[in-house]
């Protein structure tokens, strides 16, 4: 295969090394190549966030970027967010709230949220709502989402 | 769908830039976001043989201000802009616009530059770009120019970058006193392209419009100034009777294609719609 | 008594105590336990389709028709057979040789009628999207290299786009065999309609259309067939809502036994109708399994989802209601045109939609004359399958977008009107005119209860306020009813290999864990939770231990899975039944070994009790030790049975009538055509409640769908039948910010017709949403004479009714 390329990131805290064709993107490169298959690819447009990763810190589409551009860069699943306790809270009220029924959505929006909570701070849940925008959901409706966020964000103090 | 082969370059440098456009012209692209390449190739609707990923050059990604002009580098990522105390000061038309532009997993890695080198007739940015009065900086091996925003939106996704060339900053003009800029876009959904858009800049004499520029988007196959009606403002105040004798003007000076979810005479309808809230809005009727 | 137990607001009201006398003590059914299979889907451990990985694993891609109606010349397939990775390309023909064919038609339909379907096109295309080729490769990617290297040659051909022209004497004839495009007709003549037209104080008349939606469920269909060549078996894994309907017909059209099919369903990314349906492309990844002798898989991806999912929706009725004068309904008429695909889908058929229109309109409210004609006819678009609430919507957007109009020739209150027109609390059971027999509704109920949830005067008040200011609000009110607990009727007595009835097998385990498998699905809905409270109920124990077993036809009784609102009421009541015989066989075997009258005992709190003193006397594991290690210590004659099953199929009637009412609150920005929405309500009896937080946010998943319909989803085609919006940016499914928070209240009026009660909840969301919408749309405009039908309610749709356009 013409033009394979060796890559070297870290992945939820492991270090990753990998040849790929450059065609290959990330999110098909975390589920095919290392097994994590908590991110799923919905359209591959951009537009479902379902595929959504965090790379260098940031909540991108993971249908978007190739897997040739994370060389290098730091790469977090839901697996990794899951692991690392860190979103604890926000798990258990997404349990709580009945914010899922299929979960296809869930790890995508559980990393949106996460970026949310991060970053800002004392949202309305009209702001929520904003947010969370870019991330499809068929089966919930979305208010028992904002409701899990809501309630994470109050009791983090926001 | 799956994109089809290419090869990958890592620019490392201009250099590398301008050695894999020149080898491959117009087989190459420049990924910088890829918010708008990569669905096109995730549709087999965009071919390239090469990527050229220029994202290394960071020096490509700066937001500063020199002197009376912000200059935003191409890489600048949307989120980037839209958090910035520079762009907040400075050009606060684009803080408004930002956060309309798709979803905060785009806007992360979604770059100014890109933007406008995609030329989206429903994006935000070029239309921000013509009512900023923006220059844009392009670099091939052999020079540098500066495309006026007014010169830059040719054709529906069609710019003034030429084959070898790369869109390197965006230079806007600070805001000075008596400056004023509104923003609106009409959206079926947060995040969606849109319906129709305007980006307005004006600057005042007391309360008298010394010169205006509305930019309409979503509307055409580019973002488009109506520089006849912005002139028919010129040496009065903005009040309904000014906005409503521009009306015509407007519908007479806009070319308005449909899409598939609006018909060209309902976004002529919302344009004028839209020219009376911001400029409204602009002197708080 | 039972409010001690609810965590969340969402207490039935009027909850019988049913449970509690079946039960003789509060047990899980009833309160809000929380689903413990969500664990491993927030830890992104879940397992669908597509991340199951099997060794010698293929990928099918298939290349599918540009046009919606054209001859096939030839197919081309040399150079692609040479493309990097590829194993096998196979074309219509080929496949002919191993999958039989089928047609979409139920014998009690008496005019139905389809053309033969084959899994790829042969000879022709008709619809765009329709499967040609199929590719299969080492991965997804080689498989699209190679499909650019086939070479189809196409004559194309007329194409029938639009259904009001389908039947016109010069439309292109789809299928030349069928005659016309006709599908299917069906016409209704109840009482005296004409003379009540004639002696009606008013008439109102109006035409709606409702526009073609897709699923979009966020899992595509996906499928890994796994033919095994060493015992010939077959595995496939698929997202299904019917696994056991789709072992029947792998077996049937690939020519297996059917002890050699297995249909197991792992986790699944949203059903909502779309996956209970026959697929031209998933047969033909199983046969290719087969005819590989390895595992097949195909994703669809969501551009390819967009022209081959089945859609649903696409009619046009015009109705007309009589009215006296005091507002009292005395005549509904009713003309229906659903606009199907290519062909009827297999093997549920294309017009149970224009079914329930016809069935029930006009539901709500007792009327004596009805008059109806429903026609569903071809177009070269995809196939038109089930979808969530099946024709409800349009019943109720059909229904009480007249009841409005009544409301306002009249100008009477728009929640008076229908005070004065539901069926009367004691006409029940209420049999339709051409529909259904209704069991018992709540409606006034409802209705009363929905006005005091919204503060509906104090919304009027708001209304009215702001009209002065120029702001222009809306209210609307829609009634709706929603068919459930589906007998045979919808489809076993047409000849269809769907089952009505479910099964469930409960048995104790040596430790006092039960396991039981059971014929629901579960589809994200909460299946497996509400199961295992019903079990855990009767057999005394706590959820942690209850394993419930579902999704697998190696498994499960046989079931008929998720569609028509069943899961509750059939399912349910089947597991209900199962475990209630697994109590008695239990309470037998402690009766031995205690030397008591088992009738003197119960299950309670793991252990068997006394039921006079409530003294446990054993635990229940101690009794499961024992019947297992000790059967020593029963009596020679004396066989314990810790295995027990029961079937359940509803036959009272041909369906359980469920209530509801739902209210919207917006607001329409009369310059720009937008709308706001600022408020949902909404008010549901589904008799016997299990697990209500779970049946709230089916509801209002179902509410959210149908918004999505009321102002945005639409498939839009071209007149060559291209589809002009397929793709995620342009087909606009509800996101995040525009919707509203809903709020819900729970009605009880279990159902006579079974032990629990329960009724149907999963659908009825989705029928009246874009009712109230409309409604609310309507009440806005109407001072400027601004009055919409048509859905989606776009912006331009509404600037138009305003007349703002093209002065």
């Amino acid at each position: 295969m013409s033009g394979q390329v060796e890559i070297t990131l870290t992945v939820n805290g492991e270090t990753v090394r990998r040849t790929v064709e450059p065609r290959l993107n990330l999110v098909d490169f975390v589920r095919e190549e290392l097994g994590l298959t908590g991110a799923h690819a919905g359209c591959e447009q951009g537009a479902c966030g379902a595929c959504s990763l965090r790379v260098d810190g940031k909540v991108v589409r993971g249908c978007l970027m190739f897997a040739v551009q994370v060389d290098g860069a730091d790469v977090e699943t839901i697996e990794g967010l899951a692991q690392s306790g860190r979103a604890d809270d926000l798990i258990a009220a997404f349990k709580r709230h009945n914010s899922l029924q299929c979960g296809f959505c869930t790890p995508g929006m559980l990393l949106t949220a996460d970026e949310l909570l991060n970053t800002v701070s004392g949202s309305s849940r009209a702001e929520i709502r904003d947010f969370i925008s870019g991330n499809y959901c068929r089966c919930t409706g979305y208010q028992a989402i904002v409701d899990a966020i809501e309630d994470v964000q109050a009791k983090r103090g926001g | 769908m799956k994109p089809s082969p290419f090869e990958y370059v890592k620019a490392r440098s201009m250099d590398d830039v301008f050695n894999t456009l020149e080898r491959h012209g117009d087989g190459a692209k420049i990924l910088a976001g890829g918010q708008s390449l990569v669905p096109a190739m995730n549709l087999r609707m965009a071919l390239p043989e090469v990527l050229i990923d220029i994202n290394g050059l960071s020096d490509l990604g700066t937001i500063e201000l020199d002197g009376d002009i912000l200059r935003i580098g191409a890489l600048a990522r949307h989120a980037e802009v839209g958090d910035s105390a520079l762009v907040a000061s400075h050009a606060p038309l684009l803080a408004e616009a930002v956060p309309y532009i798709a979803h905060r997993g785009i806007r992360n890695r979604g770059t100014f530059g890109g933007s406008l080198a995609t030329a989206d007739p429903a994006s935000e940015l070029p239309a921000c770009a013509l009512a900023l009065a923006a220059n844009i900086n392009l670099a091939s091996r052999q020079e540098k120019r500066t495309v006026a925003a007014t010169d830059f939106f040719k054709d529906i996704y069609e710019t003034a970058i030429m084959e070898n060339e790369l869109l390197v900053s965006v230079e806007i003009p600070v805001k000075r006193e008596g400056e004023r800029f509104g923003f609106l876009e009409f959206m079926r959904r947060r995040g969606d392209y849109a319906t129709a858009g305007l980006a307005a800049y004006a600057s005042f004499d007391g309360d008298r419009v010394e010169s205006m520029r509305l930019a309409f988007f979503g509307i055409g196959a580019t973002a488009v100034l109506a520089p006849k009606t912005a002139e028919a403002f010129i040496g009065r105040t903005i009040d309904q009777a000014t906005i409503d004798n521009a009306v015509p003007k407007l519908n007479d000076e806009l070319e308005i294609l449909s899409d598939v979810h609006t018909s060209a005479d309902v976004k002529r309808h919302l344009t004028s719609v839209l020219m009376t809230r911001v400029l409204s809005g602009m002197v708080q009727i | 008594m039972r409010s001690k137990m609810f965590r969340q607001s969402g207490v039935a009201e009027g909850m019988d105590g049913r449970i509690d006398r079946l039960e003789k003590r509060p047990g899980l059914i009833g309160s809000d336990v929380q689903r413990r299979d969500v664990d491993r889907l927030l830890r992104g451990r879940g397992s669908y389709v597509d991340d199951i990985k099997l060794a010698r694993m293929v990928h099918v891609h298939f290349l599918r028709s540009p046009y919606a109606h054209a001859r096939i010349v030839s197919i081309q397939t040399e150079e692609a057979k040479k493309a990097p990775g590829v194993v096998r390309i196979v074309t219509g023909n080929e496949l002919a040789e191993v999958i039989t064919p089928w047609v979409g038609v139920l014998g009690h339909m008496a005019s139905m009628k389809s053309a033969e379907q084959s899994s790829l096109a042969i000879d022709k295309v008709c619809w765009q999207g329709e499967p040609v080729a199929a590719i299969v490769a080492e991965s997804r990617a080689q498989a699209e290299d190679a499909a650019e290297l086939i070479e189809v040659d196409y004559d194309p051909l007329p194409v029938v786009a639009d259904k009001a022209n389908a039947l016109d004497a010069d439309s292109p004839v789809i299928h030349e065999q069928l005659g016309d495009n006709l599908c299917y007709e069906r016409k209704e003549n109840v009482g005296d309609v004409d003379k009540a037209f004639q002696e009606a104080h008013a008439v109102v008349e109006e035409v709606f259309d409702i526009g073609r939606h897709t699923a979009v469920t966020l899992e595509p269909r996906s499928i890994l067939a796994d033919f095994n060549p060493g015992d010939r078996k077959l595995t496939v894994h698929l997202s299904s809502q019917v696994p056991h309907m789709m072992q029947y017909l792998f077996a049937k059209h690939l020519g297996l036994p059917e002890a050699d099919v297995r249909v197991r369903v792992p986790d699944m990314g949203g059903g909502f109708g779309l996956k209970i349906h026959i697929y031209g492309d998933e047969m033909a990844t199983a046969a290719l399994s087969m005819m590989l002798e390895r595992p097949v898989k195909h994703i669809a991806d969501r551009t390819e989802s967009f022209v081959s999912d089945t859609h649903a929706r696409d009619h046009q009725v015009r109705a007309r209601l009589a009215v006296d004068a005091d507002g009292r309904f005395m005549a509904w008429e009713v003309d229906d045109l659903c606009g199907a695909g290519a062909y009827s889908v297999y093997p549920r058929g294309s017009v149970n939609e224009s079914k329930q229109v016809l069935n029930l309109t006009g539901g709500p409210y007792a009327t004596e004359n009805y008059r109806g004609r429903a026609r569903v006819v071809f177009q070269n678009k995809p196939m038109l399958g089930q979808y969530r609430a099946v024709g409800h919507p349009i019943v109720c957007s059909v229904t009480e977008g007249m009841v409005d109009r009544a409301a306002h020739a009249l100008g009477l209150d728009p929640a008076d009107i229908r005070r004065r027109n539901f069926i009367p609390e004691d006409a029940y059971p209420y049999k339709r005119p051409a529909g259904p027999v209704l069991e018992r509704l709540s409606q006034h109920a409802s209705l009363e209860k929905l006005l005091s949830m919204m503060d509906y005067p104090s919304l009027r008040d708001e209304q009215s306020r702001l009209r002065e200011k120029n702001v222009y609000r809306g209210i609307g009110l829609a009634s709706y009813i929603e068919m459930s607990n589906p007998s045979s009727a919808t489809y076993g007595v047409g000849g269809a290999p769907i089952t009505s009835q479910d099964g469930c097998v409960v048995r104790l385990n040596a430790q006092g864990s039960v396991t039981c498998a059971v014929g629901v699905t579960e589809i994200g809905q909460g299946a497996r939770t509400m199961i295992g409270q019903i079990v855990a109920t009767v057999l005394g124990v706590g959820m942690e231990d209850v394993t419930v077993l579902l999704g697998d036809t190696e498994v499960t009784p046989y079931g008929g899975g998720n569609w028509g609102s069943r899961g509750a009421g059939i399912s349910g009541e089947a597991a209900y039944l199962a475990a209630g015989s697994l109590r008695e066989n239990l309470l037998s075997a402690a009766g031995v070994l205690l030397q008591c009258d088992p009738a003197k005992l119960r299950l309670e709190g793991k252990a068997v009790v006394d039921e006079d003193s409530g003294e446990a006397r054993m635990t229940i594991a101690e009794l499961a030790y024992t019947v297992y290690f000790r059967s020593d210590l029963f009596p020679k004659s004396f066989q314990p049975e810790l295995v027990a099953s029961r079937h359940y199929a509803q036959k009272a009637l041909d369906g359980v009538a469920t209530n509801g009412i739902q209210g919207s609150y917006l607001e329409v920005d009369i310059d720009t055509g937008f709308v706001s929405l600022l408020g949902h309500w909404l008010v549901h009896d589904c008799g016997t409640v299990i697990n209500p937080a779970i049946v709230n946010e089916q509801l209002r998943g179902a509410v959210v769908q149908g918004i999505g319909g009321a102002l945005g989803e639409e498939c839009l085609y071209s007149s060559e039948g291209q589809l002009m919006n397929g793709t995620l940016a342009e087909y606009l499914v509800p996101m995040a910010a525009e919707m509203p928070d809903i709020e819900i209240a729970l009605i009880s009026t279990p159902t006579e017709t079974s032990s629990l009660g329960a009724k149907g909840a999963a659908e009825a969301g989705a029928a009246g949403a874009p009712a109230a919408i409309m409604n609310a749309i309507n009440d806005a405009i109407q001072p400027l004479g601004g009055r919409v039908a048509a859905q989606p309610f776009t912006p331009e749709r509404i600037l138009r009714a305003l007349n703002k356009i093209g002065g």
